[in-house]
Protein backbone atom coordinates (compact mmCIF):
# COMPACT_ATOMS: atom_id res chain seq x y z
CA UNK A 1 0.00 0.00 0.00
CA UNK A 2 1.82 3.25 -1.10
CA UNK A 3 0.94 6.00 2.14
CA UNK A 4 -0.42 9.29 1.05
CA UNK A 5 2.05 11.46 1.99
CA UNK A 6 -0.16 14.69 0.89
CA UNK A 7 -1.69 14.84 4.43
CA UNK A 8 1.66 15.52 5.99
CA UNK A 9 2.27 18.03 3.35
CA UNK A 10 2.10 21.89 4.35
CA UNK A 11 -0.67 23.51 2.17
CA UNK A 12 1.89 26.45 1.58
CA UNK A 13 4.49 24.03 0.06
CA UNK A 14 1.44 22.65 -2.52
CA UNK A 15 0.33 25.70 -3.16
CA UNK A 16 3.83 27.18 -4.14
CA UNK A 17 3.88 27.29 -8.40
CA UNK A 18 6.23 24.94 -10.04
CA UNK A 19 8.95 27.06 -12.53
CA UNK A 20 7.37 27.21 -15.68
CA UNK A 21 10.80 26.42 -17.39
CA UNK A 22 10.92 22.90 -15.64
CA UNK A 23 8.88 21.42 -18.24
CA UNK A 24 11.34 22.51 -21.40
CA UNK A 25 14.05 21.52 -19.77
CA UNK A 26 12.73 17.88 -19.41
CA UNK A 27 11.40 18.30 -22.95
CA UNK A 28 14.91 19.73 -24.48
CA UNK A 29 17.06 17.68 -22.05
CA UNK A 30 16.60 14.19 -23.95
CA UNK A 31 16.95 16.01 -27.32
CA UNK A 32 20.34 15.72 -29.59
CA UNK A 33 21.59 18.68 -31.28
CA UNK A 34 19.62 21.22 -29.71
CA UNK A 35 20.91 24.66 -30.00
CA UNK A 36 20.25 26.08 -26.23
CA UNK A 37 19.27 29.78 -25.81
CA UNK A 38 17.81 28.86 -22.72
CA UNK A 39 20.30 29.19 -20.21
CA UNK A 40 20.12 31.87 -17.44
CA UNK A 41 23.94 31.67 -16.67
CA UNK A 42 27.35 32.75 -18.41
CA UNK A 43 29.08 30.02 -20.97
CA UNK A 44 32.58 31.16 -19.65
CA UNK A 45 33.98 28.56 -17.03
CA UNK A 46 35.08 30.98 -13.86
CA UNK A 47 38.46 32.47 -14.59
CA UNK A 48 41.41 30.54 -13.64
CA UNK A 49 42.89 32.13 -10.66
CA UNK A 50 39.45 31.79 -8.61
CA UNK A 51 39.43 28.44 -9.39
CA UNK A 52 42.79 28.22 -8.84
CA UNK A 53 42.43 29.97 -5.29
CA UNK A 54 39.88 27.57 -4.51
CA UNK A 55 41.87 24.62 -5.25
CA UNK A 56 44.57 25.90 -3.08
CA UNK A 57 42.45 26.90 -0.14
CA UNK A 58 40.89 22.79 -0.62
CA UNK A 59 44.88 21.52 -0.22
CA UNK A 60 45.43 24.04 2.61
CA UNK A 61 42.77 22.45 4.80
CA UNK A 62 39.87 25.66 5.20
CA UNK A 63 37.33 23.58 5.59
CA UNK A 64 35.83 25.12 8.71
CA UNK A 65 32.62 26.96 9.54
CA UNK A 66 33.14 31.11 8.89
CA UNK A 67 31.64 33.90 10.44
CA UNK A 68 27.99 33.44 9.82
CA UNK A 69 28.50 36.78 7.94
CA UNK A 70 31.42 35.57 5.93
CA UNK A 71 35.31 35.70 5.94
CA UNK A 72 35.66 39.46 7.18
CA UNK A 73 38.49 39.75 4.54
CA UNK A 74 35.23 39.03 1.58
CA UNK A 75 33.41 41.21 3.36
CA UNK A 76 36.14 44.11 2.90
CA UNK A 77 36.54 43.30 -0.18
CA UNK A 78 33.06 43.54 -1.14
CA UNK A 79 32.65 46.33 0.48
CA UNK A 80 35.42 48.26 -1.58
CA UNK A 81 34.63 46.69 -4.90
CA UNK A 82 30.67 48.06 -4.19
CA UNK A 83 32.23 51.50 -3.56
CA UNK A 84 34.33 51.55 -6.41
CA UNK A 85 31.90 50.21 -9.39
CA UNK A 86 28.74 51.32 -7.58
CA UNK A 87 29.67 54.58 -6.04
CA UNK A 88 28.03 53.09 -2.85
CA UNK A 89 29.47 52.97 1.40
CA UNK A 90 28.77 50.08 3.39
CA UNK A 91 30.75 48.96 6.92
CA UNK A 92 32.36 45.42 6.25
CA UNK A 93 31.76 44.70 10.39
CA UNK A 94 28.16 45.00 10.11
CA UNK A 95 26.66 45.76 7.29
CA UNK A 96 27.06 42.71 4.70
CA UNK A 97 26.16 39.65 4.57
CA UNK A 98 28.21 36.80 2.25
CA UNK A 99 24.81 34.30 1.29
CA UNK A 100 24.95 31.43 -0.82
CA UNK A 101 23.67 33.10 -3.91
CA UNK A 102 21.67 35.42 -4.18
CA UNK A 103 18.61 33.50 -3.93
CA UNK A 104 19.25 33.29 -0.64
CA UNK A 105 19.59 36.81 -0.09
CA UNK A 106 16.33 36.92 -1.41
CA UNK A 107 14.89 34.30 0.86
CA UNK A 108 16.82 36.17 3.73
CA UNK A 109 15.22 39.58 3.02
CA UNK A 110 11.44 38.40 2.82
CA UNK A 111 11.77 36.56 5.50
CA UNK A 112 12.93 39.34 7.62
CA UNK A 113 10.86 41.96 6.15
CA UNK A 114 7.73 40.28 6.02
CA UNK A 115 4.47 39.83 8.14
CA UNK A 116 1.85 37.14 6.95
CA UNK A 117 -0.37 39.54 3.93
CA UNK A 118 2.41 42.18 3.82
CA UNK A 119 2.41 43.13 -0.18
CA UNK A 120 5.72 43.67 -2.05
CA UNK A 121 5.80 44.75 -6.19
CA UNK A 122 6.89 42.52 -8.38
CA UNK A 123 8.10 44.42 -11.84
CA UNK A 124 6.51 41.85 -14.19
CA UNK A 125 8.16 40.08 -16.40
CA UNK A 126 10.19 38.86 -13.36
CA UNK A 127 12.90 35.97 -12.72
CA UNK A 128 10.58 32.87 -11.99
CA UNK A 129 11.41 32.85 -8.16
CA UNK A 130 10.15 35.86 -7.00
CA UNK A 131 6.80 36.05 -6.30
CA UNK A 132 7.58 32.09 -4.96
CA UNK A 133 10.43 33.62 -2.18
CA UNK A 134 7.43 36.58 -0.87
CA UNK A 135 4.96 33.56 -0.77
CA UNK A 136 6.88 31.19 0.93
CA UNK A 137 7.93 34.49 3.62
CA UNK A 138 4.30 34.49 4.38
CA UNK A 139 3.76 37.68 1.86
CA UNK A 140 1.68 38.41 -0.91
CA UNK A 141 3.36 39.51 -4.65
CA UNK A 142 1.70 41.56 -6.61
CA UNK A 143 2.95 42.07 -9.85
CA UNK A 144 2.84 45.53 -11.94
CA UNK A 145 2.86 44.62 -15.35
CA UNK A 146 5.56 46.35 -17.67
CA UNK A 147 5.05 46.79 -21.59
CA UNK A 148 7.15 46.34 -24.98
CA UNK A 149 6.22 49.77 -26.41
CA UNK A 150 8.00 51.35 -23.19
CA UNK A 151 11.07 48.72 -23.42
CA UNK A 152 9.66 47.14 -20.40
CA UNK A 153 10.72 49.87 -18.08
CA UNK A 154 8.59 50.43 -14.99
CA UNK A 155 6.88 53.82 -14.31
CA UNK A 156 6.56 55.25 -11.10
CA UNK A 157 2.89 55.51 -12.19
CA UNK A 158 2.35 52.03 -12.92
CA UNK A 159 4.18 51.41 -9.53
CA UNK A 160 1.77 54.20 -7.87
CA UNK A 161 -1.19 52.13 -9.61
CA UNK A 162 -0.18 48.96 -7.19
CA UNK A 163 -0.02 50.86 -4.23
CA UNK A 164 -2.09 49.88 -1.18
CA UNK A 165 -2.10 49.98 2.44
CA UNK A 166 -0.12 46.88 3.00
CA UNK A 167 2.81 47.50 0.57
CA UNK A 168 6.16 47.10 2.32
CA UNK A 169 8.56 46.33 0.03
CA UNK A 170 9.20 46.75 -3.69
CA UNK A 171 11.46 44.68 -5.32
CA UNK A 172 13.43 46.33 -8.59
CA UNK A 173 15.82 43.81 -10.78
CA UNK A 174 17.89 45.98 -12.98
CA UNK A 175 19.25 44.67 -15.71
CA UNK A 176 16.29 42.70 -15.74
CA UNK A 177 15.67 38.98 -16.33
CA UNK A 178 13.98 38.18 -18.88
CA UNK A 179 14.17 41.54 -20.46
CA UNK A 180 17.26 42.67 -20.15
CA UNK A 181 16.09 45.61 -19.28
CA UNK A 182 17.93 48.61 -17.05
CA UNK A 183 16.92 51.64 -15.75
CA UNK A 184 19.01 54.53 -15.73
CA UNK A 185 19.57 57.25 -13.07
CA UNK A 186 16.61 59.11 -14.30
CA UNK A 187 14.43 56.48 -13.87
CA UNK A 188 15.62 55.27 -10.71
CA UNK A 189 15.24 58.21 -9.24
CA UNK A 190 11.62 58.90 -10.35
CA UNK A 191 10.55 55.33 -8.12
CA UNK A 192 13.06 56.64 -5.18
CA UNK A 193 10.35 59.84 -5.01
CA UNK A 194 7.61 57.05 -5.10
CA UNK A 195 9.76 55.23 -2.41
CA UNK A 196 9.72 58.18 -0.06
CA UNK A 197 6.00 59.06 -0.59
CA UNK A 198 5.00 55.83 0.67
CA UNK A 199 7.17 55.02 2.63
CA UNK A 200 8.90 51.75 1.13
CA UNK A 201 12.19 49.34 1.32
CA UNK A 202 13.89 48.61 -1.91
CA UNK A 203 14.89 45.35 -2.37
CA UNK A 204 17.31 46.15 -5.30
CA UNK A 205 18.55 42.66 -7.34
CA UNK A 206 21.43 44.00 -8.82
CA UNK A 207 23.01 40.45 -9.97
CA UNK A 208 23.42 41.77 -13.52
CA UNK A 209 24.85 44.97 -12.51
CA UNK A 210 28.40 44.02 -14.01
CA UNK A 211 26.31 43.25 -17.47
CA UNK A 212 25.38 46.73 -18.17
CA UNK A 213 26.44 47.51 -21.91
CA UNK A 214 25.21 51.60 -22.81
CA UNK A 215 25.57 53.44 -19.99
CA UNK A 216 26.25 53.32 -16.76
CA UNK A 217 25.13 50.97 -14.42
CA UNK A 218 23.37 52.81 -11.21
CA UNK A 219 22.80 51.07 -7.86
CA UNK A 220 19.22 52.18 -6.22
CA UNK A 221 21.05 52.67 -2.83
CA UNK A 222 23.57 55.36 -4.34
CA UNK A 223 20.66 57.66 -4.79
CA UNK A 224 20.51 60.74 -2.14
CA UNK A 225 18.46 59.21 0.71
CA UNK A 226 18.10 55.74 -0.89
CA UNK A 227 20.45 53.80 1.37
CA UNK A 228 18.65 53.96 4.29
CA UNK A 229 15.60 52.38 2.42
CA UNK A 230 17.66 49.62 0.60
CA UNK A 231 18.39 46.23 0.70
CA UNK A 232 21.14 45.88 -2.13
CA UNK A 233 21.34 42.34 -3.31
CA UNK A 234 24.35 41.25 -5.66
CA UNK A 235 26.85 38.45 -6.51
CA UNK A 236 29.21 36.54 -8.32
CA UNK A 237 27.52 34.43 -10.47
CA UNK A 238 26.97 36.34 -13.49
CA UNK A 239 29.30 39.54 -13.82
CA UNK A 240 32.15 36.75 -12.32
CA UNK A 241 30.67 33.54 -14.34
CA UNK A 242 30.19 31.51 -11.07
CA UNK A 243 27.27 30.60 -10.79
CA UNK A 244 27.61 27.16 -9.44
CA UNK A 245 29.60 28.50 -6.80
CA UNK A 246 26.56 29.81 -5.06
CA UNK A 247 27.87 33.00 -3.24
CA UNK A 248 25.84 36.04 -3.19
CA UNK A 249 26.05 38.77 -0.46
CA UNK A 250 23.68 41.34 0.53
CA UNK A 251 23.98 45.37 1.53
CA UNK A 252 21.93 46.61 3.43
CA UNK A 253 21.48 49.14 7.23
CA UNK A 254 23.12 47.44 10.39
CA UNK A 255 19.51 47.54 11.50
CA UNK A 256 18.00 44.83 8.85
CA UNK A 257 21.28 42.94 8.66
CA UNK A 258 21.38 41.96 12.33
CA UNK A 259 18.10 40.83 12.20
CA UNK A 260 18.73 38.86 8.66
CA UNK A 261 22.39 37.58 10.29
CA UNK A 262 20.12 36.03 13.47
CA UNK A 263 18.16 34.32 10.76
CA UNK A 264 20.83 33.03 8.25
CA UNK A 265 22.21 31.16 11.76
CA UNK A 266 19.72 29.17 11.95
CA UNK A 267 19.26 28.18 8.47
CA UNK A 268 22.48 28.10 6.68
CA UNK A 269 25.46 29.11 9.20
CA UNK A 270 27.61 30.48 6.16
CA UNK A 271 28.77 29.98 2.42
CA UNK A 272 31.47 27.87 1.45
CA UNK A 273 34.65 28.74 3.43
CA UNK A 274 37.22 27.02 0.34
CA UNK A 275 34.63 29.20 -2.13
CA UNK A 276 34.72 32.64 0.09
CA UNK A 277 38.64 32.72 -0.65
CA UNK A 278 37.89 32.02 -4.03
CA UNK A 279 35.57 34.97 -4.30
CA UNK A 280 38.39 37.28 -2.54
CA UNK A 281 40.27 36.18 -5.22
CA UNK A 282 37.65 37.35 -7.71
CA UNK A 283 37.19 40.75 -6.04
CA UNK A 284 40.97 41.92 -6.12
CA UNK A 285 42.22 40.27 -9.82
CA UNK A 286 40.03 39.79 -12.18
CA UNK A 287 38.50 43.20 -13.30
CA UNK A 288 40.26 42.60 -16.65
CA UNK A 289 38.83 39.13 -17.46
CA UNK A 290 35.43 41.07 -16.08
CA UNK A 291 35.86 43.40 -18.58
CA UNK A 292 36.83 40.80 -21.48
CA UNK A 293 33.75 38.69 -20.54
CA UNK A 294 30.99 41.98 -20.42
CA UNK A 295 32.82 43.35 -23.91
CA UNK A 296 32.10 39.59 -25.17
CA UNK A 297 28.42 39.65 -24.51
CA UNK A 298 27.67 43.01 -25.87
CA UNK A 299 29.07 41.84 -28.85
CA UNK A 300 26.74 38.76 -28.98
CA UNK A 301 23.82 41.26 -27.81
CA UNK A 302 24.41 43.39 -31.10
CA UNK A 303 23.94 40.39 -32.99
CA UNK A 304 21.38 38.81 -32.03
CA UNK A 305 19.14 41.49 -31.48
CA UNK A 306 20.08 42.57 -35.08
CA UNK A 307 19.63 38.77 -36.54
CA UNK A 308 16.33 38.29 -34.68
CA UNK A 309 14.66 42.21 -35.85
CA UNK A 310 15.75 41.43 -39.01
CA UNK A 311 13.98 37.76 -39.69
CA UNK A 312 10.87 39.46 -38.03
CA UNK A 313 11.09 38.70 -34.30
CA UNK A 314 10.63 42.00 -33.36
CA UNK A 315 13.04 43.28 -29.83
CA UNK A 316 14.23 46.45 -28.26
CA UNK A 317 17.61 46.80 -27.70
CA UNK A 318 18.15 45.54 -24.11
CA UNK A 319 20.46 47.38 -22.38
CA UNK A 320 22.06 44.99 -19.84
CA UNK A 321 22.19 41.24 -18.67
CA UNK A 322 22.55 38.41 -21.46
CA UNK A 323 19.24 38.50 -22.54
CA UNK A 324 16.73 39.45 -25.85
CA UNK A 325 12.90 39.41 -25.14
CA UNK A 326 11.47 39.52 -28.43
CA UNK A 327 7.78 38.73 -29.53
CA UNK A 328 6.40 36.27 -31.09
CA UNK A 329 2.91 37.85 -31.37
CA UNK A 330 2.58 37.57 -35.61
CA UNK A 331 2.85 34.10 -35.20
CA UNK A 332 -0.58 33.52 -33.47
CA UNK A 333 0.89 31.07 -31.08
CA UNK A 334 1.18 31.70 -27.15
CA UNK A 335 4.77 31.88 -25.86
CA UNK A 336 4.94 28.30 -24.38
CA UNK A 337 3.50 26.79 -27.98
CA UNK A 338 6.11 28.89 -29.91
CA UNK A 339 8.73 27.38 -27.60
CA UNK A 340 7.94 23.87 -27.59
CA UNK A 341 7.05 23.82 -31.51
CA UNK A 342 10.67 25.52 -32.19
CA UNK A 343 12.22 23.27 -29.94
CA UNK A 344 10.40 20.08 -31.47
CA UNK A 345 10.86 21.48 -35.13
CA UNK A 346 14.61 23.03 -35.14
CA UNK A 347 15.61 21.87 -31.89
CA UNK A 348 16.17 25.52 -30.62
CA UNK A 349 15.59 25.82 -26.97
CA UNK A 350 13.95 29.03 -25.88
CA UNK A 351 12.01 30.13 -22.70
CA UNK A 352 8.48 31.23 -22.85
CA UNK A 353 7.91 34.78 -21.61
CA UNK A 354 4.89 33.19 -19.80
CA UNK A 355 7.10 31.37 -17.10
CA UNK A 356 7.94 34.96 -16.16
CA UNK A 357 4.41 35.75 -15.57
CA UNK A 358 1.45 36.71 -17.50
CA UNK A 359 2.64 40.30 -18.75
CA UNK A 360 5.40 37.81 -20.50
CA UNK A 361 2.96 36.39 -22.86
CA UNK A 362 3.46 36.80 -25.97
CA UNK A 363 7.19 36.95 -25.93
CA UNK A 364 10.14 34.15 -25.41
CA UNK A 365 13.16 35.33 -23.95
CA UNK A 366 16.33 33.75 -25.48
CA UNK A 367 19.64 34.10 -23.86
CA UNK A 368 22.90 35.16 -25.96
CA UNK A 369 25.46 33.55 -23.61
CA UNK A 370 26.41 30.90 -26.52
CA UNK A 371 28.70 31.10 -29.00
CA UNK A 372 28.79 33.04 -32.05
CA UNK A 373 28.62 30.20 -34.06
CA UNK A 374 25.57 28.77 -31.97
CA UNK A 375 23.79 32.19 -32.07
CA UNK A 376 24.15 32.18 -35.80
CA UNK A 377 22.87 28.65 -36.41
CA UNK A 378 19.95 29.24 -33.95
CA UNK A 379 18.50 32.15 -36.08
CA UNK A 380 18.79 30.31 -39.38
CA UNK A 381 16.52 28.09 -37.60
CA UNK A 382 13.83 30.09 -36.48
CA UNK A 383 13.98 32.13 -39.62
CA UNK A 384 13.04 29.15 -40.95
CA UNK A 385 10.41 28.13 -38.22
CA UNK A 386 8.64 31.96 -38.55
CA UNK A 387 8.33 30.68 -42.99
CA UNK A 388 6.10 27.96 -41.38
CA UNK A 389 3.75 30.38 -38.94
CA UNK A 390 3.97 33.71 -40.53
CA UNK A 391 2.39 34.86 -43.49
CA UNK A 392 4.88 37.32 -45.95
CA UNK B 1 50.03 54.03 -34.05
CA UNK B 2 47.22 54.85 -32.26
CA UNK B 3 43.72 52.81 -33.62
CA UNK B 4 40.23 53.74 -33.08
CA UNK B 5 38.23 52.15 -30.71
CA UNK B 6 36.36 49.99 -33.58
CA UNK B 7 39.20 48.88 -35.25
CA UNK B 8 40.43 47.69 -31.86
CA UNK B 9 37.52 45.86 -31.27
CA UNK B 10 37.84 43.88 -35.21
CA UNK B 11 41.47 43.18 -34.20
CA UNK B 12 40.07 41.35 -31.31
CA UNK B 13 37.31 39.23 -33.30
CA UNK B 14 39.93 38.55 -35.37
CA UNK B 15 42.46 37.39 -33.27
CA UNK B 16 39.63 34.79 -31.54
CA UNK B 17 38.97 33.68 -35.16
CA UNK B 18 39.65 35.21 -38.30
CA UNK B 19 37.28 33.39 -40.57
CA UNK B 20 34.19 35.56 -38.75
CA UNK B 21 32.40 36.94 -41.68
CA UNK B 22 32.68 40.83 -42.07
CA UNK B 23 28.86 40.98 -42.12
CA UNK B 24 28.85 39.14 -38.60
CA UNK B 25 31.65 41.90 -37.39
CA UNK B 26 29.74 44.45 -38.73
CA UNK B 27 26.65 43.06 -36.33
CA UNK B 28 28.62 42.42 -33.58
CA UNK B 29 29.65 45.90 -33.42
CA UNK B 30 26.58 47.67 -34.30
CA UNK B 31 28.69 49.25 -37.73
CA UNK B 32 28.46 49.39 -41.28
CA UNK B 33 29.86 46.01 -43.53
CA UNK B 34 31.85 48.49 -45.53
CA UNK B 35 33.15 49.92 -43.04
CA UNK B 36 34.33 46.83 -41.50
CA UNK B 37 35.82 45.65 -44.91
CA UNK B 38 37.13 49.15 -45.08
CA UNK B 39 39.00 48.96 -41.61
CA UNK B 40 40.55 45.52 -42.10
CA UNK B 41 42.01 46.71 -45.70
CA UNK B 42 43.93 49.83 -43.45
CA UNK B 43 44.96 47.39 -40.82
CA UNK B 44 46.20 44.72 -43.20
CA UNK B 45 48.18 47.64 -45.29
CA UNK B 46 49.51 48.96 -41.98
CA UNK B 47 51.41 45.34 -41.14
CA UNK B 48 48.94 45.53 -38.03
CA UNK B 49 47.07 42.22 -39.30
CA UNK B 50 50.17 40.33 -40.77
CA UNK B 51 48.95 37.09 -41.75
CA UNK B 52 46.06 34.73 -40.97
CA UNK B 53 47.50 31.29 -40.03
CA UNK B 54 45.79 28.28 -39.02
CA UNK B 55 47.07 26.34 -36.19
CA UNK B 56 47.45 23.09 -36.88
CA UNK B 57 48.55 20.18 -34.56
CA UNK B 58 50.73 17.92 -37.24
CA UNK B 59 52.00 16.07 -33.94
CA UNK B 60 48.71 14.30 -34.65
CA UNK B 61 49.49 13.37 -38.10
CA UNK B 62 51.19 10.12 -38.85
CA UNK B 63 54.42 10.90 -40.74
CA UNK B 64 54.18 14.57 -40.07
CA UNK B 65 55.43 14.73 -36.46
CA UNK B 66 58.00 17.30 -36.00
CA UNK B 67 60.81 17.63 -33.97
CA UNK B 68 61.38 21.01 -32.34
CA UNK B 69 64.00 22.59 -30.31
CA UNK B 70 64.34 25.89 -28.43
CA UNK B 71 68.25 26.75 -29.23
CA UNK B 72 69.50 29.92 -26.95
CA UNK B 73 71.96 31.91 -29.01
CA UNK B 74 74.83 33.73 -27.67
CA UNK B 75 76.02 35.96 -30.47
CA UNK B 76 78.26 39.11 -30.30
CA UNK B 77 76.26 42.20 -31.78
CA UNK B 78 77.60 44.29 -34.50
CA UNK B 79 78.58 48.22 -34.57
CA UNK B 80 76.03 50.18 -35.88
CA UNK B 81 73.06 46.96 -36.93
CA UNK B 82 73.24 45.49 -33.04
CA UNK B 83 71.88 42.07 -33.08
CA UNK B 84 69.45 42.50 -36.19
CA UNK B 85 72.02 41.42 -38.68
CA UNK B 86 72.85 38.53 -37.30
CA UNK B 87 68.93 37.69 -36.59
CA UNK B 88 68.24 37.97 -40.30
CA UNK B 89 70.81 35.39 -41.09
CA UNK B 90 69.31 33.34 -39.17
CA UNK B 91 65.37 33.63 -39.18
CA UNK B 92 66.03 33.52 -43.04
CA UNK B 93 66.47 29.71 -42.82
CA UNK B 94 62.78 28.10 -43.06
CA UNK B 95 63.50 25.78 -40.59
CA UNK B 96 63.71 28.45 -37.95
CA UNK B 97 60.22 28.90 -36.60
CA UNK B 98 60.54 31.80 -34.73
CA UNK B 99 63.01 34.11 -33.35
CA UNK B 100 63.05 36.36 -30.45
CA UNK B 101 65.62 38.36 -29.01
CA UNK B 102 65.53 38.49 -25.27
CA UNK B 103 66.97 39.79 -21.86
CA UNK B 104 68.99 37.57 -19.47
CA UNK B 105 71.70 35.33 -20.01
CA UNK B 106 71.64 34.69 -24.01
CA UNK B 107 70.25 36.62 -26.61
CA UNK B 108 68.76 35.08 -29.22
CA UNK B 109 65.90 32.74 -29.09
CA UNK B 110 65.56 30.72 -31.67
CA UNK B 111 62.91 27.47 -32.32
CA UNK B 112 63.91 25.28 -34.94
CA UNK B 113 61.73 22.84 -36.63
CA UNK B 114 63.04 19.36 -38.05
CA UNK B 115 61.80 15.69 -39.04
CA UNK B 116 64.48 14.16 -36.85
CA UNK B 117 66.59 14.67 -34.25
CA UNK B 118 69.57 14.32 -36.43
CA UNK B 119 67.96 17.46 -39.02
CA UNK B 120 68.14 19.70 -35.97
CA UNK B 121 71.60 18.77 -34.79
CA UNK B 122 72.89 19.05 -39.07
CA UNK B 123 71.16 22.60 -38.77
CA UNK B 124 72.51 23.68 -35.76
CA UNK B 125 76.28 22.54 -35.73
CA UNK B 126 76.39 23.08 -39.59
CA UNK B 127 74.03 26.36 -40.21
CA UNK B 128 73.85 28.00 -36.79
CA UNK B 129 76.90 27.85 -35.16
CA UNK B 130 78.54 28.76 -38.35
CA UNK B 131 77.38 32.32 -38.57
CA UNK B 132 80.85 34.00 -37.16
CA UNK B 133 79.07 36.34 -34.46
CA UNK B 134 77.27 33.20 -32.73
CA UNK B 135 79.68 32.61 -29.55
CA UNK B 136 77.32 29.89 -28.22
CA UNK B 137 74.33 27.45 -28.40
CA UNK B 138 72.03 25.74 -25.83
CA UNK B 139 69.65 23.33 -27.46
CA UNK B 140 66.59 21.82 -25.80
CA UNK B 141 64.36 19.81 -27.49
CA UNK B 142 60.65 19.87 -26.82
CA UNK B 143 58.60 17.34 -25.39
CA UNK B 144 55.17 18.12 -26.13
CA UNK B 145 53.30 21.47 -27.07
CA UNK B 146 50.67 22.21 -24.34
CA UNK B 147 49.72 25.13 -24.90
CA UNK B 148 50.63 27.28 -28.14
CA UNK B 149 49.74 31.29 -29.22
CA UNK B 150 47.06 31.25 -26.35
CA UNK B 151 45.60 27.91 -27.53
CA UNK B 152 45.66 24.73 -25.45
CA UNK B 153 46.68 22.11 -28.05
CA UNK B 154 44.94 18.91 -26.29
CA UNK B 155 41.28 20.01 -26.48
CA UNK B 156 40.04 22.56 -23.91
CA UNK B 157 38.73 21.09 -21.10
CA UNK B 158 36.43 23.90 -20.70
CA UNK B 159 33.05 22.04 -22.45
CA UNK B 160 29.71 23.67 -21.79
CA UNK B 161 28.51 21.81 -18.82
CA UNK B 162 25.30 23.65 -18.34
CA UNK B 163 21.91 22.39 -18.31
CA UNK B 164 19.91 22.88 -21.17
CA UNK B 165 17.70 25.51 -19.61
CA UNK B 166 17.99 27.35 -16.54
CA UNK B 167 16.26 30.04 -14.85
Amino acid sequence: MTRDYHKYISTRAIELQPSGIRKFFDLAAGMEGVISLGVGEPDFITPWNIRDRSIEALSDGFTSYTANAGLLELREEICAYLNRRFDVTYQPENEVIVTVGASQALDLTFRTLLNSGDEVLIIEPAFVAYASLVAMAGGIPVSVSTYAENGFKVTPELIEASITKRTKAILICSPNNPTGTCLNKEELTAIAEVVEKHDLIVVSDEIYAELTYDQAFTSFSSLPRMFERTILINGFSKGFAMTGWRLGFIAAPKELTSIMLKIYQHTTMCAPHMLQLGAIEALRNSSEQVEKMQKSYWRRRNLLVQSLNRIGLDCHMPGGAFYVFPSIKKTGLTSEEFAENLLKEEKVAVVPGSAFGPSGEGYVRCSYATSIEQLQEAVVRMERFLGRYVDR
Amino acid sequence: MKLLQEQLDILEILEENHQVSTKSIAEQLQLDEEEVKKHIKQLEQDGIIVSYPALIDWSKIEGKEAIVAMVDVKVTPKRGVGFDEVAERIYRYPEVKSLYLMSGTYDLSVSVEGKSMKDIALFISEKLSTIESVVSTTTHFMLKKYKHDGVIMEGDKDDDRRMVITP
